[in-house]
């Protein structure tokens, strides 16, 4: 068949720490937000690698490419996405996606959403309404999810004032976040996976 | 058939070159984060994206991984690999976040909770980050 690509399109993973050959399953976690609100420095900061980039490709009725004649009129709709890893130990490997939180993409986060452990929402206090729609889509499709305030030097509200204006359920935690910090940004995944362990354990004690 | 340009773009003739023209995987199994392991080395002859396959996943690789350094969208990888799995040319280890009793009885548990072990050894592994 012809090469359609050459060999040095395909350099990547030679710059990039392997993983282990025990690594056996993969999990995820989505961070959602509004574009600029810090979700690939969050990425960047926890991954274990340079965060990378690929793009998934869907036609306008948003049902993945089943229909190639639709990419080939130009029909389809291409969304790029950020990822970073972490190797949590020799088995597991937690994917960090960053995912744009406009509406035009939702195709795109119910995909990513499918088998994720949870989802962050990184909001910006000066612009809480961007996360508006993010949050709705997540209630609906029962991802469980924290919000994360990213500091950006103006923050004078409180967590009952944002858990207002997000309309947000008592028991979904708010946290501060500078994602710049890679202890931050760490704490964050923390809160969000003490939280979805929470969720977990009480659902077993309630059978 | 017409040469495409190389590197990234969203030609659509590559990504129907690429595929043979076949627009979905028929092996729809495969999540972004479904580590990929090679069974073989490329042969000559191969196609040169199914080779790269092969060389990248020597040890085990994401699915998403895969597609960001062939620089092709995720659907299009999928495809590649359903026939290489076919083959048996690489294995899929797929993610597991249900564990315990209700999900060895193949019980769709009551949301997507996973499972509280998985989720401790989370917890450990991002404190020791
Ligand atoms: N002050 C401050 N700036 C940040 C923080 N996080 C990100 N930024 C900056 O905000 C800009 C947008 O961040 P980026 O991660 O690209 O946003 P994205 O579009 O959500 O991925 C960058 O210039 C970052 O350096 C933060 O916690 N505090």
């Amino acid at each position: 068949m012809d090469s359609v690509i050459s060999e040095s399109a395909v350099s990547g993973p030679a710059e990039r720490k392997p993983l282990s050959s025990s690594a056996e399953n993969g999990l995820k976690i989505v961070v959602v937000g509004g574009f600029g609100v810090g979700k690939t420095t969050l990425v960047r900061s926890v991954s274990d690698i340079r965060p990378l980039n690929t793009e998934e490709t869907m036609t306008q009725a948003g049902q993945g490419i089943d229909d190639l004649s639709s990419v080939r009129q130009k029909t389809s709709t291409t969304v790029a996405f950020d990822f970073g890893r972490i190797s949590l130990n020799e088995q597991t490997v937690l994917y960090l996606f960053g995912a744009p939180g406009q509406q035009r993409f939702w195709f795109l986060w119910d995909r990513l959403f499918q088998g994720t452990l949870g989802a962050v929402v990184l909001v910006d206090t000066r612009r809480l309404d961007e996360s508006w729609y993010a949050i709705d889509r997540l209630e609906h499709h029962g991802t469980p999810f924290i919000v994360a305030r990213n500091d950006f030097g103006a923050d004078s509200y409180s967590a009952d004032q944002i858990r207002e204006a997000l309309d947000l359920d008592p028991d979904v935690p708010i946290v501060a976040c500078d994602a710049r910090s890679r202890e931050s940004s760490k704490q964050v995944l923390i809160a969000l996976v003490e939280h979805l362990h929470h969720l977990s354990t009480a659902r077993e004690r309630t059978p | 058939m017409s040469a495409a340009r190389p590197g990234r773009d969203d030609d659509p003739d590559r990504l129907y070159t690429v595929t043979g023209g076949r627009s979905r995987a028929h092996n729809d199994s495969f999540d972004l984060v479904t580590l990929i392991v090679s069974e073989c080395e490329p042969t000559a002859g191969m196609q040169s994206e199914q080779a790269a396959i092969l060389r990248m996943c020597r040890l085990p690789t994401a699915v998403v991984e895969v597609a960001s350094d062939l620089r092709l969208p995720v659907s299009i990888v999928k495809i590649l690999l359903s026939d290489l799995l076919d083959t048996g040319r690489i294995t899929a280890r797929h993610p597991q976040t249900m564990r315990g009793p209700a999900a060895r009885r193949g019980e769709v548990p009551a949301a997507r909770l996973p499972d509280p072990t998985i989720l401790e050894q989370v917890l450990v592994g991002l404190r020791n980050l």
